[in-house]
Order: C-alpha cells, then structure tokens, then sequence
C-alpha cells in the first residue's frame, strides 16, 4: 500500500468539493445568460466568489476565477507590469527572488527577455527568508521605476513563510504593486488579503482540495493589471471567456472547509512534522533541515541527505511505496538541482540531494512512519547509488 | 531477476521490456535523458532524446504496467561521448558515438547504477544475442536478422558486461515482426519510425554541428605529392573516402574522382587521391578488448571476420596481438577505414571484440 506525502504537488479531493462540483454539473445554463437558467448558474458562481472572498479576506469583486496558479501568476505579473509600464516607459523594474515558483521566475525572466523588464532579485538570509534589507535598498535604489515586486508568500520547496506585511510596508514607500503566489500558502497559513496590503494574490485550487484546473487571481479593486485574454469581458474584464460555475463551485467548498479547519490541522500537521523531522535527524544524523529557524508552514518538512542524488531517493522511496518529491522536474522528467536551495545558497550537490515531504489531510502517524521506515531501509543504497 | 529496461521511447526497446516482463522478470523501465536542453518534438530521424521520445517511452511502460523513471545521464554523456567526438574530429579521427555511448553510458553508467540500486540485468532493444558456450562462458552473436543486426556496436562488452545484459529482441527473425508485436500489444510507438542520425546532432549535417564547437580553421587541399588542389574551411567533420563536398575545381588527370585518404589536423591538409588508394590491407590498435572470455593465446595467428562500420561489410582476416597491439591482417581489402572507427571481431556469428583503429595501412601509396 502506497503512503502519498506529497500533498505540496496536490492533494486528495474533498468530499465537499466533489460533492459541489457534482451537483452543479446538473445545472443547465451560462452565467451570463438572462434566462432563468442562466441566472441560477450566476448565483452558483457569486455563492462561490463570496465564500473564496470570505476565506482569504477579500471583497467579493476581488476574486477573478481563472484555471489555477500558473495563469494566476501569470496574469498578475504580465498585467501589472505591462499596466505600469503602459502609464510610465521608464517604470519598469521588476522585483522577484531567486526561490520562486516556475510559474513566477518564467514569466518574469520573459518580461526581461521580451519586455525590456529589468529584473533584479532580492537577497535571502541564510534560513531562507527573505533578507528585508536587501528589499529596502532595492526599492530604495530604484524607487518609482519599480513596476511590481512579486514575491510568494509561502515557499513550495521549503515551506518558508515570508511576512507579507512587511514585504507591503517596504513597497508602500513609492506605491509599487505587490504580488504575492499564495498558492502554497492558501488554506495551510492564515491568509487575509485585504490586511496584507497586496494588489494581488495567485490561488489553486487543487492545493487545498478541490480538481485540478481551477484558482482565482485576487486582484484588488484599485488595480487592472492588462488581460491576457480578449473576449466577452467577463470576471471583471480580466479573465474573459466562459465562466466555470461547477469548478468554482467545486473550489469554493474545498477553500471553505480548508480554512475552517486551518487553526486545528496547523497544529496536527505541525506536530506530526516536528516528530517527523526529529525521527529524520535521529536516523540520519547527516540530514540537513533546510529552512531551519525561519517561520515555515506546518505541512512542509524539507531535507537535504548530503551525499545522495534526490531522483535515486526518490526511486527508492517509490520501490518502498513513498510518493515524496524534490526540487521541480523539468518537462522531460528530469529532476534538476532545486533552484529554491541554489538561491539560498546551498551548493549544487547540496540542491541535488533534497527530499520534500509534505503532508495534508488524510496524512497520520502511520504515513510518518511508514517514511522513516522506508527511509531506513533505502538511506544507505542511495549512498552508494550515488558516484563519489 | 529485477531487470533495468532502457527505453529509448522506439519501438524496439518498449517490446524488448515488453519481453522481459513476460519473462517474468521484475522489470522498471528508465529513460535516460542524455540531453540538458532536449528539443520538444521528434525531427528528423532521430529516435530518442526529446520530450516527445521521453512521453513515447512512459506510455509504452505504462502499456507495460512498470515503474518508469528518467535519468540523467546528460552531464556524462556530454563528457564522454560528446566531448570525445568533438575531439576525435579535431584529431583527425572518425568516432563512432553511439558505440561510446553503449561503452561508457548504457553498459557503464547506467548499469553501474543499476546495480548499485539492487538490479541485475540492463534490457536494452539491440538486435543481438547472448549465448552460452559449452563451459558456461557468455558470448556475443550476431541477431538472427543480419539486416538489422546490432553486435557491431556492441562489440566493447566485457564479460561482466555481457553478463549483466539481456537482449530480447536477439532472435527475432525481422523489424516487421516486432512491429507487429507492438501493435498487438497495444504500444503506441509501433509505427514511430527508425532513428538512424546521430542523436545529438538536430539538423544530421554533423560537419555544420561541428562548426559550433570547433573554431573554423582554413586549410590546402592536397594531392599525394603536396601539391595544392583547393581550400577548405576546416579539417574537422572530413572523413576519410569521403568524396562529396570537397570543391576542387580542376579534374584529376585521369577524370577520376577523388577521395580524402587522409587528414592531418597539425599542417590542416586534406590529403585527396584515387579510389584505389582506399584500399586497405592491414588494420592496427592499441586499444582492444575481448567480448566475454578472452582468446587464451591471442599472439597466436587466429582466422577471424572483420566489420568496421555499423552496417558494413564484413570482410575475413588473420589476427593476433602483435607487441601488445592487434593487427588484423584482412584477406580481401576494405576502401576508406578512417582511424577512430571500430573493428570489431567475428568468429563466425560471435563476436569475439574489438578495436579502435589506430592505423589502417594501404599497400598501394599514394601518399606522399
């Protein structure tokens, strides 16, 4: 029987959210129609757009739904900047880090590649967060010609959370947008979007328990970053095209029972992590905890195993019934260094040997010991797998 | 026997996994990604190292109902086949990439991780076979379809190697048949068409690949007494017996075409004669090694076949190692061996090993 403790790549659909998803599939009608039908379709989808609002702090016109995180990032990055630059030629730095998502570096390093962005990267402490004064003096450096700042709010690698309000307060200083992919942090951190003074916000879906292929970008009412889609005008003129009730609905149950029970598996995950991470280190006394010290979400435990390759763990793990993961694979399936330890400044075997485990819902005791078990057993073989 | 299936994403190497499962073999099948930067979509007529190839080959192992992986291989690939073909042309010589790639990735590498990761056995889609001789000793043979056969480039297995391989595909009487099989199989790469380039180079214009790694370096084109018949660009990507693309303006005396007989990257000259000037009688290495048990008095003259290209001739020869080089001594000659290929030995349909020519002597000199 195979243990899943990969619920940072995605996690098992909820009960709710499949039950909302299959009941709305039994409607008929567009939202967008006048008809009866129509209207009953709209009310499905704005009960949805109230409860996503209502789960990460938001009005309810903030939530524009789209297909999940890669277009949320996307959307808010592009449009801001292009938004920005629109208004002021000369506005066009674009702030990020090293140890973001692909669906952030990429659209960013194409803004520098295809847009005459400038794009420049803030520093992180040795803990993996980010190093506050590096922002201060970027911004400070730049100042009014600083498009946007986009940084995530909790790390899919590591876990590592950023303290949003400040990274806002630094930024508040010339007014410049923040973007934050809350993606890895919705329904695992408290999220309040309206406190957390961002412009915009990326979210998934299937993170938090519903299908994959729905997310909203949260865009606050002063901002209209330029659609990367022209059509019928629909989600506030952002995000055209027809709307998606059944997976709205869908991701509006999932986020709603996944932030009502955020304080009691915060505590649960958490504490099953901390015995987690001291089994690891008691076993392996080489490992290396990656973030250690920084303020990091209670579902994510993130090691390096210095002198092993992470894909020969993880074939290892996989014989043994284990579905953990490691940095990101590329398109061919090839698992690289992980970029997020290279940019904190671990070496490139360091960020060759990582392993990811990430709980969720369904994880227990018996998961956790299932790992260390099969830790155990394939530890040593992965030593030796891997050429001196 | 847990068995390690090398899947390219063709179609030989899915049914050759196909085969090991139904040996009842525990089987897992691994790509190896051979490239940093793979190309998308599948051009020309290369078979393996693109995204598409690496999807190819998960879904056929998915038809098979094993573990799949990718591996990289790309950073040993790159220092021990791309970097060595590069230099081999810069010294004049013609490599053969996919035999290094089979001795130093497939059956070094690969296997050594294999076995490191508790596997016994590398599967691969060659058309060759493995059988035992009367003593228990593993020997390579030709398959059973000469046109497809493969042994060739095999031919640089030791005996560990060869005992840490399977090739399935080995008695199969045609390429038609194991298409078939794929079909009813239900694998989707049962039409995907054959490879034949050199898998790293896109375009299969090797002297045009080889222009982005080697500076372009001018040189005379001569004639066995030196005399100067034209210019080139750059020695590198020239092949001895090559005869197109040489661009000397005035014809031979004779009307004949011409052929390179010979490069010489330290003077940059492009040595070009007759046909007949080709012609080899002798071969010489240093570097050989015997496939599976080793012959127990090799400086004793011993009556063998030699191949020197991958689907070449093959042609008979006396061979024996001579002051701790092999010399074959061929019986009928060979036209245009360029140093840097491989000979590979056959007694009769095994093959016994190998080389890499050094020199391969003409008893007619032209040269100067």
């Amino acid at each position: 029987m195979s243990v899943f403790l990969d619920h940072a790549s995605t996690t098992s659909l909820r009960s709710c959210a499949k039950e909302a998803l299959s009941e709305a599939l039994d409607f008929l009608g567009n939202p967008s129609s006048v008809h009866s039908q129509g209207r009953a379709t709209r009310e499905l989808l704005e009960e949805s757009r109230d409860k996503v609002a209502k789960a990460c702090g938001a009005n309810r016109s903030e939530i524009i739904f789209n297909s999940g995180g890669t277009e949320g990032n996307n959307h808010a990055i592009k449009g801001i900047f292009w938004d920005r630059v629109t208004k002021n030629p000369d506005c066009k730095v674009v702030i990020s880090s090293r140890t973001e998502h692909h669906a952030v570096m990429e659209p960013v390093q194409w803004l520098g590649e295809n847009q005459n962005a400038e794009v420049v990267f803030v520093e992180h402490l040795a803990n993996g967060m980010i190093d506050l004064d590096s922002l201060r003096s970027l911004v400070k450096e730049h100042g009014q010609r600083v498009a946007l700042i986009s940084l995530m709010w909790v790390n899919n690698e590591t876990g590592v959370i950023t303290d949003i309000p400040a990274i806002t307060e630094i930024a508040s200083k010339f007014d410049i947008p923040v973007h934050s992919d809350a993606v890895a942090a919705f329904g695992h951190v408290p999220i309040d979007f309206q406190a957390s003074g961002l412009t915009a916000m990326t979210l998934s879906g299937h993170k938090v328990g519903a299908p994959i292929g729905v997310g909203a970008l949260v865009v606050a009412r002063s901002a209209k970053p330029i659609s990367l889609v022209h059509g019928g005008g629909q989600e506030r003129s952002l995000r055209s095209g027809t709307m998606n009730y059944p997976l709205a609905a869908s991701f509006a149950a999932a986020a709603k029972e996944a932030v009502t029970e955020l304080d009691h598996e915060m505590a649960r995950l958490g504490a099953l992590k901390d015995q987690l991470e001291a089994a690891v280190m008691e076993a392996v006394p080489s490992a290396i905890i990656t973030a250690q010290g920084a303020n990091r979400a209670a579902y994510n435990a993130h090691f390096v195993f210095p002198g092993t390759q992470s894909d020969a763990m993880l074939f290892l793990l996989d014989q043994k019934g284990v579905c953990v993961s490691a940095g990101s694979a590329c398109q061919a399936g090839v698992l690289g260094p992980s970029h997020v330890l290279l940019g904190m400044g671990f070496s490139h075997l360091e960020a060759s040997a990582c392993v990811r485990v990430t709980l969720g819902k369904t994880s227990t005791l018996q998961d956790v010991q299932q790992f260390l078990t099969a830790l155990e057993q394939v530890h040593p073989v992965a030593l030796q797998a891997t050429p001196a | 026997m847990r068995v390690l299936a090398a899947m390219s994403g063709g179609v030989d190497s899915a049914v050759a996994a196909a085969r090991a499962v139904e040996q009842g073999h525990d089987v897992i099948g691994v790509h190896l990604a051979l490239s940093r930067m793979p190309g998308t979509l599948r051009t020309g007529s290369r078979g393996c190292c693109t995204i598409e190839d690496s999807m190819d080959a998960q879904r056929a192992a998915n038809k098979l109902g094993i573990p799949f992986y990718v591996w990289d291989f790309s950073e040993r690939f790159k220092l021990d086949v791309v970097d060595d073909f590069v230099a081999e042309y810069q010294a004049g010589r013609t490599p053969n990439p996919c035999m290094r790639c089979n001795e130093r990735i497939k059956f070094a590498a690969l296997l050594e991780r294999g076995l490191s990761l508790g596997f016994e056995a590398i599967c691969t889609g060659h058309y060759a076979s493995i059988l035992e001789d009367g003593e228990g000793n593993l020997e390579l043979h030709r398959s059973r379809e000469m046109a497809k056969d493969q042994s060739y480039v095999l031919g640089v297995l030791n005996a560990n190697q060869l005992a840490h391989s399977m090739f399935p595909l080995g008695a199969t009487a045609s390429k038609d048949l194991i298409r078939q099989e794929a079909a009813a199989r239900g694998l989707s790469v049962a039409n995907k068409p054959d490879s034949y380039d050199i898998c790293f180079i896109p375009e299969g214009d090797t002297r045009q690949w080889l222009k982005e790694f080697v500076p372009t370096d001018s040189g005379k084109i001569v004639d066995g007494e030196g005399n100067q018949l034209g210019e080139h660009d750059g020695h590198v990507g020239f092949t001895i017996g090559q005869r197109k693309g040489l661009k000397i303006g005035t014809p031979a005396a004779d009307g004949k075409p011409r052929y390179v007989l010979e490069i010489r990257p330290k003077t940059k000259e492009i040595v070009v004669g007759p046909e007949e000037a080709l012609e080899i009688s002798d071969l010489f290495g240093a570097r050989y090694t015997w496939c599976g048990k080793a012959l127990e008095n090799p400086e004793e003259a011993f009556d063998c076949d030699v191949q020197v290209r991958a689907h070449g001739d093959t042609v008979s020869a006396v061979a024996a190692i001579v002051d701790g080089q092999m010399h074959v001594q061929l019986n009928e000659p060979l036209y245009g061996v360029p140093a840097g290929q491989t000979a590979v030995i056959y007694v009769g349909t095994r093959v016994l090993g190998q080389m890499t020519i050094d020199e391969a002597r003409s008893k007619v000199s032209t040269v100067a």
